[in-house]
């Protein structure tokens, strides 16, 4: 896709040409490719909550939206505006400054995650040489917000709400962590352009496929969805730590989670779906093409577990990752570093 | 730049320690940390700003800020409040910042005209790996048989139960 690139060099010259200094260019740049990724995250929440409800009536043998807009599209956009007209409602009990940033916050790191991920071969925001590491990084802190939104609330339910979240987050961050340093074993970079390119001959879901499906368990939980949503169980905390949550700054949370959710699709496909790399040397579609197609895919397969299994209780999740996901994920990085041994020692 | 950075990190901790409200003070010290991040950003020390924050900001500021949901109380306007040995402290604290600014001023500091490296994981990593392999192995370790215990005690409990 090499429009965007030439795309970004165009506006790169023409802000030149207006006698501007080089690095007051390259910060507009910036600005404007930030810009461009909030657009695509906003852009994508659309399309996503469309499917999401189009899906989950269609496996619950119901309509889902149908009145506003082709097969209801634009229920969602109006819902937005819906939102925005809302009253901002502030708990009178609540630590009013927290309250008010918790939903920011939550924002800003899924967009600052998004950051580093390349959708096409030179289309990323920032190429850091520590790429997946960065992104781990950022992802760790996405839990406070979630827990400053329910300390702040005041509430028993968003208290409790906020406490499963983190006990959640906390555990299954190590599962996801181990599961792709396996990955970055056999690439042998932290640099998420390096990682897709090596994997231009076989995509790492074959040699990883143990590690794909234990960062797929793990991710589920990390965003909070179904079936280990009990962060937001309904039927026992109403919605969780946004219980008192509402209009606007509701939706930011929203915006967050599936912001989050496409950041992990993204990171899936880079990191075991081979990338912007066609497979079997399909290229008529340009690499941009193929890489939102991946993650879409993946995006469906979340939603897919998120309608079809019932949810589980915390104990058992909280069992589930301790006393499954990490002991198997350990055993995959031994097995991975000894099968690359056994690989160098025959190719020599 | 590096002024903007460092004010923003002192007064985060001034007023993480001002504070009376001690989940304040908690968020407070999630910003002393990333203003910390971004000093070693501007050091060329990408990696080190990485570990910074996943490890300060994200996991150690989590257990703080779980600990104190366990414990909280019910007019959190008191919960962290003034020591009275405000003399003691004062005290020590002067002693602390005369002893260190000495150490500073009189330590002989290298100064390097080189390119800092683009590149500085590869770098870290052939350092522990070569030189310091011991200690980086011993702390692998340490941190392996701790992570196995977590794991063991899980096991523990679900036995009894």
């Amino acid at each position: 896709m090499q429009i965007f690139i030439d795309l970004a060099n165009w506006l790169r010259a023409w802000i030149l040409g207006m006698g501007i200094s080089t690095t007051a260019t390259e910060l507009i740049l910036t600005a404007v490719w930030t810009l461009v990724v909030i657009l695509f995250v906003l852009i994508n929440l659309i399309v996503l909550v469309w499917i999401e409800r189009k899906s989950s009536a269609f496996m619950q043998q119901r309509r889902g939206p149908n009145r506003l807009g082709p097969a209801g599209f634009l229920q969602f956009p109006v819902d937005i505006v819906k939102v925005l007209g809302k009253e901002d409602i502030t708990p009178a009990a609540a630590d009013k400054f927290i309250y008010k940033i918790a939903s920011t916050c939550a924002f800003v790191t899924a967009i600052v995650a998004i950051a580093v991920i390349p959708f096409g071969p030179g289309m990323v925001l920032e190429n850091l040489n520590i790429g997946i590491f960065y992104f781990i990084a950022i992802g760790s802190t996405a839990t406070l917000s979630l827990l400053m939104a329910g300390i702040a609330s005041n509430n028993k339910y968003s208290f409790i709400g906020g406490m499963r979240t983190v006990a959640q987050m906390i555990s299954y961050e190590i599962p996801m962590v181990f599961s792709l340093l396996g990955v970055v074993m056999l690439a042998g970079s932290l640099n998420l352009t390096d990682i897709v390119a090596s994997q231009k001959n076989m995509w790492f879901i074959v040699p990883q496929c143990i590690a794909f499906i234990i960062y797929f368990i793990s991710t589920v939980a990390e965003t909070n969805r179904g079936p280990f949503d009990l962060a937001e169980g309904e039927q026992e905390l109403v919605a969780g730590y946004f219980v008192e949550y509402g209009g606007i700054r509701w939706a930011i949370f929203m915006i967050a989670e599936y912001g989050n959710l496409v950041a992990v699709c993204a990171i899936a496909t880079i990191m075991f779906l081979g990338g912007w790399n066609a497979p079997f040397g399909l290229t008529f579609l340009p690499p941009f093409l193929w890489f939102m197609l991946k993650v879409y895919c993946m995006i469906f397969l979340f939603m897919w577990v998120k309608w079809t299994y019932p949810r589980i209780r915390i104990d058992h999740l909280m069992h589930f990752g301790w006393k499954f996901l990490i002991p198997v994920s350990l055993a995959n990085i031994v097995v991975t570093g000894i099968g690359i041994y056994v690989y160098r020692m025959i190719t020599g | 730049m590096f002024w903007i950075v460092a004010i923003f990190t002192l007064g985060s901790a001034l007023l993480m320690v001002m504070n009376k409200n001690i989940f304040h003070s908690a968020l407070y010290m999630v910003l002393t940390f990333i203003g910390v991040a971004g000093v070693y950003v501007m050091l060329n020390a990408d990696f080190m700003a990485a570990v910074q924050i996943l490890v300060y900001a994200g996991a150690i500021a989590i257990f703080l800020v779980f600990g104190i949901m366990l414990t909280q109380r019910g007019n959190m306007k008191q919960t962290n409040l003034f020591s009275a040995h405000v003399a003691v402290a004062g005290l020590v604290s002067l002693a602390m910042i005369v002893i260190n600014g000495f150490m500073v001023l009189n330590t002989n500091w290298p100064v390097s005209t080189a390119e800092p490296p683009s590149n500085t994981v590869s770098l870290i990593a052939d350092l522990m790996l070569t030189k310091y392999v011991v200690p980086f192995e011993v702390a692998a370790i340490l941190l392996l048989v701790a992570l196995l215990g977590a794991v063991i005690i899980a096991k523990e409990v679900k036995k009894t139960s």
